[in-house]
């Protein structure tokens, strides 16, 4: 199979990951749940987790670092946690529903919400976003990259815009973290919300959070904590306070190794090779009949994702027959993405999105290129 | 049981600061390590850091050094 679904997810993890993760299973206990050796065992690689996770993010201290089952878990926390009825937030088109049903479900009740449009190749123009601020704005929420056109959003910018108007900056980094360098100091992040199962290599149902030293985040769950078992709230105390229930042991352990593995490479070497990749698929059927391809190929700095689609065929029927041709596994139809679509033009048709792994080859991507020609010409 | 004797014994606020706490004695090569939270300090469940009570000034040192405030210290004899 050519795995070419990176977006969605990484297929294919550093086999250190499968291995620490497979030592947990075998003996990692309940962390913070007993001073045994198991559950010790649990702990320390918990912490130690985050500690290279706020390392890795820029973030100052690990105690910010909050475990959750992916990105959309961040999200609402942060969203849910942060805004209350009568602010107005600011969003993107660009926004995976992970970011739009927690507002629009917010809007419901009482929270205004406004979203900044994007040019025909999924671009936002940031003085629209500046200019949508108002008096009762509370937040952006914003994502570091599109899942389907990859285009990057330099949140750095974005980051001063909020400070600049004294508003909170929740960011979406899904397909960002792992590829792109992030500092939540830096970038003037408040929230940074991020998945460990696509580009930082981890397990699914591994994700996280940093939050801001200082800011309070209602929580989303109460319930068990390991600590203060008699009080009848949950504990206030970060990240205790946003982590109600066994947290992913096991998933965490595989993350760890996952960021040793980034760290020990490099995610500039691994984004340069990624991006490598993708330009070579870019280049190789951008001039081919029938191919239309979204996005904003300008930069170099993208993420590597190419979504494209056969003159009026339906991007599932594309999906389908490289599949079933050509052993290519891809992502067609609209990616949780429904306003980007909107903003390209693809509600009905959707879009046969590839997206690259640095572990993708030269051979697979001339082989992608060959099907997009073959199955062009077969439109013609 | 096993004799007591009186020690002392340090609670976090949460099991991330006990953690940090057993991480940085280590590498500091301070005395001491994590129980459960001793009854009659808490009737809760969680770690605590247990050690000597002359290791006070030591065990300290290391918290200041890494930021950690202590729920409370207590000597008990456990």
């Amino acid at each position: 199979m050519i795995y070419m679904d990176n977006a969605a997810t990484t297929m294919r993890k550093p086999e250190t990951v499968i291995q620490a993760v497979a030592a947990a299973l075998g003996s990692m206990g309940n962390a913070g749940r007993g001073a045994h050796g198991a559950s010790l065992s649990a702990s320390r690689t918990i912490y130690e987790t985050r500690e290279l996770l706020c390392r890795f993010f820029g973030g100052v201290n690990p105690r910010q670092v909050v475990f959750t089952s992916n990105s959309t878990e961040s999200l609402n926390i942060a969203i849910k946690g942060l805004l209350e009825p009568g602010d107005h937030v600011i969003t993107t088109m660009m926004e995976h529903n992970s970011v739009l049903r927690p507002l629009y479900e917010l809007c419901g009740k009482g929270v205004e919400l406004s979203i900044v449009k994007c040019d025909k190749n999924g671009v936002l123009d940031l003085a629209d976003l500046e200019s949508a601020v108002n008096s009762k704005t509370k937040a952006i929420v914003c994502t570091n990259g599109s899942n389907l056109t990859g285009n990057y959003v330099d949140i750095k910018k974005i980051g001063r815009i909020a400070k600049k108007h004294g508003l909170l900056f929740i960011v979406d980094a899904s397909q960002t973290a792992g590829v792109f360098p992030i500092d939540v100091q830096e970038m003037q992040i408040d929230v940074l919300c991020f998945t460990g199962h696509k580009s930082l290599l981890g397990p699914q149902g591994t994700g996280g959070m940093y939050v801001r030293e200082g800011l309070e985040v209602r929580p989303l769950k109460s319930g068990g904590s390991g600590v203060q078992t008699y009080s009848k709230s949950h504990p206030s105390d970060m990240p205790t306070a946003l982590e109600a229930g066994t947290l992913n042991g096991h998933g965490i352990a595989g993350l760890h190794a996952a960021l040793e593995y980034l760290n020990k490479e490099g995610i500039d070497k691994i984004r340069a090779r990624e991006q490598e990749l993708m330009r070579r698929f870019y280049e190789g059927i951008k001039e081919i009949p029938g191919v239309k391809i979204y996005g904003d190929f300008s930069s170099g700095e993208r993420c590597p994702i190419v979504a494209l689609n056969i003159g009026d065929y339906d991007s599932s029927e594309v999906s389908d027959a490289l599949l079933t041709e050509y052993d290519i596994s891809t992502r067609p139809g609209a990616h949780c993405a429904p306003l980007m679509h909107e903003a390209l033009g693809t509600v009905e048709q959707g879009a046969v999105r590839f997206s690259f792994s640095h572990y993708n080859t030269e051979e697979e991507i001339d082989t992608a290129i060959r099907a997009i020609r073959e199955l062009s010409a077969e439109e013609q | 049981m096993r004799k007591k004797e009186l020690r002392l014994v340090i609670t976090f606020h949460t099991t991330t600061d006990a953690m940090a706490m057993e991480k940085a004695c280590k590498q500091a090569e301070a005395p001491g390590r994590l129980i459960p939270v001793p009854r009659e300090i808490s009737a809760g469940c969680g770690l605590a850091w247990c050690a000597g009570l002359s290791d006070r000034d030591a065990v300290r040192k290391v918290m200041d050094s890494i930021g950690v405030q202590e729920q409370d210290m207590h000597e008990v004899m456990v």
